[in-house]
């Protein structure tokens, strides 16, 4: 992916640019928001990672929305030393798709940055979901693994629906309690290990090969191949 | 997040000043009823002096007059007896009442042994007998008994009466006095309902003062008072507040840019260091010697660390921005029933992996007006809280329910509970019971969810979930009354 890095902080920039680019993607980086606007509005990025706060008159709120102004759809995703809600909300309604806050970890970061650059498209939404063996439909919300059907809970059918939508991804356990619970706090306890492990004991029991795969320091990951 | 360290309580206070209930007590304390009161006072003195004068001058000035009419008449008559004596007298009096076409005038002429000689009285009244010149008495008068005013004089051996038939007279001050009589229940409607009008009036002009005042102590700095346009005292005094609220506004705005400044100037340079340390753990590789693994031992330890204070740090603010209220804002109507399924639901997974039961008991729907992220984020600090403290095996029970004031949230476990000293405590920020020192936590748990439950008004109680056992539990209630 080629994204573009709008963080006036030089060693945050540097160790987030560093990062993308180890993780295969080329990064572009703008020091204060009005390069960053110049470069974003003039050539195609897969990807917009911007502070929140910026210096130059154009923060990162104003240069997203003069962007969307513009009819600009590329992802954004703030990064924010401001964490209170409204902070969030605001980065939201300005036209931002994801709100990190700082500090974060980088595999937070990269989960985020992935999942943002491959959105499922919209204007074919497909009504089955699969991975390998496993079947998930959205309409009948039923699930099943080799022809078998599996109960799950509706909350199960919600975090295994978002795991196999970012199917091959690694998927945070901050972005299943964002998006799966619609929870923007730390839950303190590992809640969400728990009901991972839940659902993985009824997905994989009775099967060879686990689907839903633990990535140390970041997250989970459903995908084929073990 | 925020932890708690042991257990806490919250006791509230603020709420939202009551609207105008009744009561004689509370009614004194009204200014409005006091001016009122005065009010009616002032009116009431004003309108008894202007009867008195009134009646001085009306029934009074009748009075006086009957007597100056029968002094003179007094006086001319004991003239003429200086002239022409006793027959004189007797002629002179027989010539008044011949024509006194009126028949008003009484006089009564005797001499020492009380032989009547002249005059209209038949004989002298006992009242009459009384020392003194003037006397108001009933007399027989022309065979119908009358009030009649009297003077007596003595003649040498003669003894003479004057007087006047005063029935008429009374006729008239019984006029004036019924008179009186309806003007003072005027007095005393026009007094009340004056009043009343005055009471109303004040506390109309009070009313925007009064409504912004509660929307200020609500946490809308936004609010101001409405000015009447009259440049009155009472539009002096809501500019004044304004510009107070104006100045406070602008203090505020200076807090919560020096907050935005700290979260800023903090989290920055903690980012900077967290993104040393992962660089320098993703530089190094598998560590190959024993000294090598120590090292990254300890930059994850670093890294934790460093967690660690920014989650204390997130918890400070979050209290902050709660008990600043400006987050009332942003406070919507909400169902209140799927909020805390959904919590339980996130926590009975935390429950059911340290062999706890997490039972729920919720109502279909429960409407309120709040702010949905805060409130969640108190009752899970109040799960996490009981599902920390409980034993192993242990129940937690969440319930809810609608109550005529509100919402009643409550949090049971049967884990330790908390003594009673340490229950006067949890709530304050970093408290942690000594039991719960063993346990991970900060201390913020309670204090957002005491900060919670003040910005909607309400209170957190702790009390014994089992009084009376060795080891009683805790339930923690969560009283949000209706706005």
């Amino acid at each position: 992916m080629r994204i573009l890095l709008v963080e006036d902080d030089a060693e945050v920039a540097r160790f987030v640019k560093k990062g993308l680019q180890e993780a295969g993607h080329t990064v572009e980086h703008a020091a204060n928001g009005r390069d960053g606007l110049f470069l974003a509005a003039s050539e195609q990025f897969d990807l917009l990672v911007l502070d929140r706060m910026l210096p130059g008159g154009v923060d990162g709120v104003r240069l997203v929305e003069t962007l969307r102004s513009q009819g600009n759809r590329t992802p954004v995703l703030f990064l924010s030393a401001l964490s209170a809600v409204d902070e969030r909300v605001k980065g939201l309604k300005a036209g931002g798709d994801d709100y990190l806050v700082k500090p974060f970890a980088f595999a937070e970061l990269l989960a985020r940055v992935e999942a943002l650059g491959r959105r499922p498209s919209v204007d074919a939404p497909a009504t089955k979901l699969r991975v390998a063996d496993l079947e998930l439909d959205l309409l009948s919300r039923t699930v099943t693994r080799a022809g078998k059907r599996i109960d799950v809970q509706p909350r199960e059918f919600r975090l295994l629906e978002h795991l196999m939508r970012h199917a091959g991804q690694v998927v945070t356990r901050t972005m299943l309690l964002e998006n799966v619970w619609d929870y923007h706090f730390d839950p303190q306890t590992n809640v969400i290990d728990v009901h991972v492990s839940r659902l993985r004991q009824k997905l994989d029991k009775g099967f060879d090969r686990p689907l839903i795969h633990t990535v140390r320091n970041a997250g989970y990951m459903i995908r084929a191949e073990p | 997040m925020p932890r708690r360290g042991g257990h806490g309580s919250g006791q509230l206070r603020r709420r939202p000043a009551p609207g105008p209930a009744l009561g004689l007590p509370r009614l004194l304390k009204s200014a409005g009823f006091r001016f009122a009161l005065l009010f009616a006072a002032i009116f009431s003195c004003a309108a008894v002096a202007l009867v008195a004068v009134l009646w001085w001058a009306t029934a009074g000035a009748l009075d006086r007059q009957t007597d100056v009419a029968i002094r003179s008449d007094a006086i001319a008559l004991a003239e003429r007896w200086r002239e022409a004596g006793v027959t004189g007298l007797a002629e002179a009096i027989e010539d008044r009442l011949a024509v006194d076409v009126e028949n008003e005038a009484i006089y009564l002429l005797t001499d020492a042994e009380g032989r009547r000689l002249a005059g209209n009285l038949d004989r002298w009244p006992a009242a009459a007998e009384e020392p003194g010149a003037w006397f108001r008495t009933r007399v027989l008068h022309d065979g119908v008994a009358t009030e009649a005013r009297l003077h007596r004089m003595e003649l040498s051996d003669l003894r003479l009466l004057v007087g006047r038939d005063e029935t008429e007279r009374q006729q008239l001050r019984r006029l004036i006095t019924e008179g009186v009589i309806w003007a003072s229940g005027a007095v005393i409607v026009f007094a009340l309902v004056g009043a009343w009008l005055l009471r109303e009036a004040l506390q109309r002009r009070m009313r925007p003062v009064f409504v912004t005042i509660t929307a200020i102590a609500g946490g809308d700095l936004s609010s101001r008072v409405v000015l009447s346009g009259r440049g009155d005292e009472f539009d002096r005094l809501a500019a004044t507040m304004n510009t107070m609220l104006d100045r406070i506004g602008t203090l505020m705005e200076g807090v919560r840019g020096v907050s935005d400044a700290i979260a800023h100037d903090l989290r920055t340079p903690i980012a900077r260091a967290r993104a040393k340390l992962e660089d320098a753990l993703a530089d190094a590789g598998e560590p190959a010697s024993a000294e090598g693994a120590a090292l990254r031992a300890a930059v994850e330890q670093g890294i934790a660390d460093l967690d660690g204070i920014t989650r204390i740090f997130q918890a400070l603010l979050r209290i902050a921005e709660a008990e600043a209220g400006a987050r009332r804002a942003a406070f919507a109507p909400l169902d209140l029933a799927p909020v805390l399924a959904d919590a339980a639901e996130i926590y009975e997974a935390a429950a059911e992996a340290r062999g706890q039961h997490l039972v729920t008991e919720l109502p279909e729907r429960l409407e309120m007006v709040g702010d949905r992220d805060l409130l969640l984020q108190a009752v899970a600090n109040l799960l996490d809280n009981a599902i920390k403290f409980s034993p192993s095996g242990g129940t937690v029970q969440l319930s809810a329910r609608a109550t005529p004031d509100g919402v009643e949230v409550a949090v049971t476990d049967n884990g330790p509970g908390l003594s009673p000293e340490d229950r006067a405590h949890a709530g304050e920020r970093f408290f942690r019971a000594d039991k719960a020192r063993a346990t991970p936590g900060s201390g913020l748990g309670l204090s957002l969810v005491r900060a919670v439950a003040h910005l909607h008004a309400g209170e957190l109680v702790l009390e014994d979930a089992m009084p009376g056992r060795a080891c009683p539990g805790l339930r923690a209630v969560l009283r949000l009354p209706r706005p």
